[in-house]
């Protein structure tokens, strides 16, 4: 978002943007964010080839485990784990000792023993390659080896027994690519409609204004709500649908760019040399109206990334096992009481990132802003 | 005066009638419909259905037929809400989101007013780089976070007070809802102040007022902020008219049975009765607070006349 390609055709385009990053490196807020933002980004999206757990992993032994530096599973408890594992095979638990990442077991019962027993230790999530290293005389009692499966929850389990990092990194990638793209879906709306608008003129202008303020009128809600009816529930669609809101804003300050930019003489060259309407607004008006814009889409991203989450905090989002931030903050919600942590890390991510990204937008409009230099 | 305020209600009245039938028709041609349910039901029973409430006539027929109902003030009855009017369903819930939308208006325009001075006063100071941050804050942070945190922080860790729910409107009930309302438009308000504080408290007529040697309190209050309450009260139309029509989503986290939750339910439900009322109180109020906004303009402006 930040690096805004110079018109490198003309030497003073290049001197202004310079001057811009120049200003926006001195401003010591919005450089902070710009580093806050990059670590977010970066952790969003490298951050679940690091992570050892996927986003739709269900830990059935650690549902809603609160978060924790250390690995789980304590080891005061992986007895009773196994007593539970092995209750269905009417197996108990006579000793059991787990050193480090291993754990030697015997265990009895009136009849027989089964080797393949092992497995019912495996299907818990704390044991993994469990053998038998010894069986008594008549079978009822056998001796298991295995490994202790150490699992790492730094912000602890959702109420489905799944890491809420990687969650909140798939939901962080989610948050950020429907920013990016609606925003850009209303910039492309909103460029052409704002641009045509106000070049034509006349009665057609005085008629595409008319609709954009009765669309302006029309209750916010009601209008977020009737797209995503329209389009269904689906990921793909729902950036294109909140583009499809935030564009009237878009072509309201194109058009009053395009109103000034008209008049001047070399639009007036360009149709004197007889280009047509359609390609003087393609090559003369819009790459001129493109620094407005870029200002305008700065301040615009974390806008359409707070819609986004209202929408799926409203539950006409993105879809499981999909997430984004504010399904997390949504489901947090919900499970407040008995699992404070699912609500404060989403919301922790969501607001540092939106906090970095308004100062971005700020910084980035003083820098660029003409009237201040 | 009476005049303006005829025409501009007048002029008020096309653009109404435009959001009612951009509205009319979005719904209509949304798929489902408010009967269509998870097992469908025989086509007979759906054809008596649409008889009784007019689905089966064409579209532009039923578009008439409730155009000319809404004139007469008659809003329908509910599709979803058996056995219950839009009218009566208004009636139950829209005085709970008045009163939180009140409360919560009050403290963010005294708020955020007061704080926006004090911060322009003291421009560059301790207290405006505070205000200017909570500023931002308030801003960014939307009150779907501020909501549940606040229910978090005060009812669930300090158990100071309900999470939830209208009880018997104490403020106990009322408190964390007000407050998640206003915390947003408040931090607004303060933005808004102290920016047009600081252009009037430079402009050149407050200079004079000053080597006029009047006090300094009433330079500002009298006559650097009748300036800059222009922008402030030009915000304030779209903030009463959001903030009295009620929060979906603070309503919903609080439990509180407003109207806000209409605004979803009733557009998932294709309650199309209650959505279209939905929209018609929202851009009422937009309307009239638009107005009353215009003739406040004559009382702070002595350069806009409306005679």
């Amino acid at each position: 978002m930040t690096d805004v390609a110079a018109p490198a055709k003309n030497t003073r385009g290049r001197s202004l943007t310079g001057l811009a990053m120049l200003r926006l490196r001195r401003n010591k807020a919005a450089m902070a964010s710009l580093v806050i933002f990059t670590i977010m980004v970066v952790t969003c999206v490298a951050g679940p080839w690091v992570m050892p757990h996927r986003y739709d992993q269900a830990f059935q032994s650690y549902v809603q485990t609160p978060p924790s530096l250390s690995p789980y599973p304590r080891e005061s408890t992986l007895r009773d784990v196994m007593a539970t594992a092995l209750d269905r095979a009417h197996v108990s638990v006579q000793t059991f000792n787990a050193a480090g990442s291993t754990f030697t077991a015997t265990l009895t019962s009136d009849r027989p023993i089964d080797p393949r027993v092992t497995r019912y230790v495996d299907r818990a999530n704390e044991f993994g390659s469990t053998q038998v290293t010894a069986t008594g005389a008549d079978a009822h009692t056998i001796t298991v080896a295995g490994r202790i499966k150490r699992e790492y929850f730094l912000m602890g389990t959702d109420a489905n027994g799944r890491d809420l990092f990687s969650r909140i990194m798939l939901g962080g990638q989610v948050s950020l690519l429907v920013g990016l793209l609606a925003s850009l879906v209303s910039l492309f709306i909103g460029v052409i409609y704002g641009a045509t608008s106000g070049f034509i003129g006349g009665r057609v202008d005085n008629v595409m204004m008319r609709l954009v303020e009765i669309l302006y009128s029309l209750p916010f809600m009601f209008l977020v709500i009737m797209l995503v009816v329209f389009f269904g529930r689906n990921f793909v669609l729902i950036f294109v649908a909140i583009g499809a809101i935030e564009w009237l804003d878009m072509a309201r300050i194109v058009r009053g760019q395009t109103l000034s930019l008209k008049r001047r003489e070399f639009v007036h060259a360009a149709q004197a040399m007889g280009l047509s309407d359609g390609a003087v607004i393609r090559r003369h008006i819009i790459p001129n109206t493109i620094g407005q814009v870029v200002i305008f889409i700065t301040i615009r991203v974390p806008r359409v990334i707070l819609l986004e989450s209202f929408l799926s905090f409203l539950g006409l989002g993105v879809q499981e096992p999909l997430t984004s931030w504010g399904v997390l903050i949504a489901e947090g919600t919900n499970f407040m009481e008995a699992a404070p942590w699912m609500l404060i890390f989403p919301a922790l991510f969501f607001v540092v990132t939106l906090l970095s990204l308004n100062f971005i937008g700020d910084g980035l409009r003083d820098a660029l802003d003409p009237r201040d230099r | 005066m009476f005049r303006f305020i005829l025409i501009r209600l007048a002029s008020a009245i096309p653009t109404l009638f435009a959001v009612i039938t951009v509205s009319f028709f979005l719904i209509r041609f949304a798929p489902g419909g408010p009967f269509n349910m998870e097992r469908p039901l025989p086509p007979q029973i759906m054809e008596n259905i649409n008889r009784v409430y007019h689905l089966d006539d064409p579209l532009w027929r039923q578009y008439l037929t409730y155009i000319q109902n809404i004139v007469r003030g008659d809003f329908g009855p509910s599709y979803v809400y058996r056995d219950f009017s839009i009218a009566q369903l208004m009636m139950q819930s829209l005085p709970y989101s008045l009163e939180l939308g009140s409360w919560a208006l009050l403290i963010a325009v005294v708020g955020g007013v007061g704080l926006g001075v004090v911060a322009a006063l003291h421009q560059n100071s301790v207290i405006d780089v505070v205000v200017m941050g909570f500023g931002n804050i308030g801003i960014t942070i939307p009150n779907f976070v501020v909501g549940p945190i606040l229910a978090l922080v005060f009812s669930v860790f300090l158990r100071w007070l309900p999470g939830g729910g209208w009880g018997d409107g104490s403020p106990r009930f009322l408190l964390l809802p007000i407050i998640a309302l206003a915390l947003p438009e408040l931090a607004v308000f303060a933005r808004l102040t102290r920016g047009s504080m600081l252009e009037a408290l430079h402009a050149d007529h407050i200079r004079t007022v000053r080597a006029y040697g009047l006090p300094p309190h009433v330079v500002v209050v009298v006559h650097a902020m009748r300036a800059a309450m222009l922008p402030v009260v030009t915000y304030l139309a779209p903030a009463t008219a959001q903030l009295l029509t009620g929060s979906a989503v603070v309503e919903s986290i609080f439990g509180i049975p407003g109207v806000g939750r209409y605004f979803v339910q009733g557009a998932l439900n294709r309650d199309y009765t209650l959505v279209m009322a939905t929209v018609v109180l929202v851009s009422l109020f937009i309307i009239v607070f638009n107005l009353i906004v215009d003739l406040v303009y004559a009382l702070l402006d002595p350069r806009v006349r409306y005679d």
